[in-house]
């Protein structure tokens, strides 16, 4: 499995407060395209932040292809890129200056980032903007550049926290389009947030977060099934309605 | 948006275990890549910079003038003559520079970890300590740029330092920069209450630069009040000033060096972990 979550639990205020993620646990098999669906506040960012160390993990366990991320965080850095819901890209910078940053944090001199970079811009059809001011790109555009950036260094699991905001409609089916191809060339697992039901397929692996707790793990189908209703939109809609029910009962 | 060509196949490269340390290259290239950033943003930011150096000039060429008379300097140390009050405050007002970079990058540093250039810095899988040090030490290599910008027009207001001296300040800027940027990074991240410059700028940096030998020599704060220079006595910015003034003049002073040394060991260690991830509960 890529990712492993064992029964993490996070929570803002002081212990007896509202857990912003309780009781989590699931896994992610190899070079699949993974949504995590949820509503606004339902805790996805918080998961991520946890997955990428911004918080501290003290209740649980994270794993990145059995790699620990409390017992060697320098490892499982290593394993995982990730595109932020806020643009982190210096506008004043150019896309390949940019780039070269983000490969010099993972270790890379400038020579050996060379091709890594060259080899990313022409996946995403960069390579013409790569002396560009970021500031000059659209979002889309934008998208791509920190998509390359997260890819640089060849990780095994794509984090992307709801990479679609601003974008326009066309813009963001291309994207998903976009992502989910990663999966199909190589070993890549992509664990894609969101909030939009239409960029979940029925056969993705579906995270179905409510109010801090994890309420499918299972495929869109089995979310249907659990819900009682024929569509995806429908069953996220009645599922993310009713209060989620006590920890751990009904993750499958 | 058009969907772009996937010409590239991911490369196998992903299949390769990572390392559960990495080599020292591996940091010295991390080192360089922090470094480069800030002086691409630094040379982008022209306005900035302006900004940066109108501050002191106003001090030296405004400030100066009009107090050139109510404050006579008797020769002291490292001086060999009498000298001007604008040769007087010169060194202070390197060191002001540097107290204003390092108080703002750090406050920048602190509330900006969970969004833009520090979260992308952070999810380096270099330790944090070696990231946080890095930055601070390219926050201080740039901000010697604005220092030396000064001095050269500072020549104008007859502040002719050695030329050896210019040579000779480098490290104790250098010291002094990292001192100031570990001391604002602890701050901002211990005190909340600092939320923004004005505070940093009203409790911390004004308290730093007038209690301290940047604008008048200790003994006349002394002539005043005798508890006053007390506290100018060990305010950490006097030792930093006065190392730099030494060393402008190609002399060393050996408390002001053991001080500032001191200070920025302590403050380091306290700023990078006071640095910590929230965790949960709230605290971190």
């Amino acid at each position: 499995m890529s990712v492993s979550v064992e029964q993490v639990s996070f929570r803002y205020g002081a212990t007896g407060s509202k857990a912003a993620l309780d009781d989590v646990s699931f896994e992610l098999p190899d070079s699949r395209f993974c949504a995590l669906l949820g509503p606004n506040g339902a805790g996805k960012s918080t998961l991520f932040s946890l997955l990428t160390r911004l918080f501290a993990l003290s209740q649980g366990s994270i794993k990145i292809q059995g790699d620990d991320l409390n017992h060697a965080p320098t490892a499982v850095m290593q394993r995982i890129g990730v595109v932020f819901q806020q643009s982190t890209l210096d506008l004043d910078l150019t896309v390949a200056q940019n780039l070269y940053y983000h490969a010099s944090l993972h270790g890379f001199s400038r020579k050996a980032a060379k091709a890594p970079i060259e080899r990313e811009l022409a996946r995403m059809t960069l390579t013409e903007r790569a002396n560009d001011k970021v500031r000059a790109l659209n979002g889309g555009h934008r998208r791509r550049v920190e998509i390359a950036r997260a890819l640089l260094h060849t990780p095994d699991v794509l984090l992307l926290d709801e990479p679609t905001t601003g974008l326009d409609p066309d813009a963001r089916f291309a994207l998903n389009q976009h992502v989910r191809s990663l999966c199909n060339d190589g070993q890549l697992t992509v664990l894609w947030a969101t909030h939009l039901i239409e960029e979940v397929q029925p056969d993705d692996r579906v995270l179905l977060l409510h109010q801090g707790k994890l309420i499918s793990s299972g495929s869109g189908q089995d979310l249907c099934e659990l819900s009682g209703e024929s569509s995806l939109p429908a069953a996220f809609k009645k599922l993310t309605q009713k209060a989620p029910p006590p920890s751990g009962a009904n993750t499958r | 948006m058009t969907t772009p060509v996937h010409n590239t196949p991911i490369s196998p490269e992903n299949q390769n275990a990572p390392l559960a340390t990495l080599s020292l290259s591996a940091y010295w290239h991390c080192f360089l890549g922090v470094l480069t950033r800030e002086y691409l943003r630094f040379i982008q930011q022209r306005t900035r910079f302006l900004s940066a150096l109108i501050r002191p000039l106003l001090w030296l060429v405004v400030f100066a003038a009009g107090f050139r008379a109510a404050l006579g300097i008797a020769i002291i140390e490292p001086y060999e003559t009498y000298i001007t009050y604008e040769v007087y405050i010169a060194p202070g007002l390197c060191c002001m520079i540097l107290l204003f970079n390092g108080m703002q990058s750090s406050l920048s540093m602190v509330y900006d970890r969970e969004m833009g250039s520090m979260r992308v810095l952070l999810m380096s899988p270099l330790p944090r300590w070696f990231l946080l040090a890095s930055k601070l030490l390219s926050i201080a290599l740039v901000s010697l740029l604005q220092v030396y910008a000064f001095l050269v027009i500072a020549l104008f207001v007859d502040v002719e330092p050695p030329l050896i001296g210019y040579l000779t300040v480098l490290p104790a800027l250098l010291l002094v920069a990292v001192m100031l940027g570990a001391i604002g990074l602890f701050i901002s991240s211990r005190i909340k209450q600092l939320e923004n410059f004005a505070g940093v700028m009203n409790f911390v940096i004004f308290p730093m630069f007038f209690l301290s030998s940047a604008l008048y020599p200790l003994w006349k704060m002394r002539e005043s009040s005798e508890w006053l220079y007390w506290i100018c006595a060990i305010n950490p910015f006097t030792h930093a000033v006065e190392l730099v003034r030494n060393a402008l003049y190609m002399k060393l002073s050996g408390e002001a060096l053991a001080a500032t040394l001191a200070i920025t060991a302590v403050f380091s260690v306290l700023a990078v972990t006071g640095f910590k991830p929230q965790r949960s509960g709230g605290r971190g």
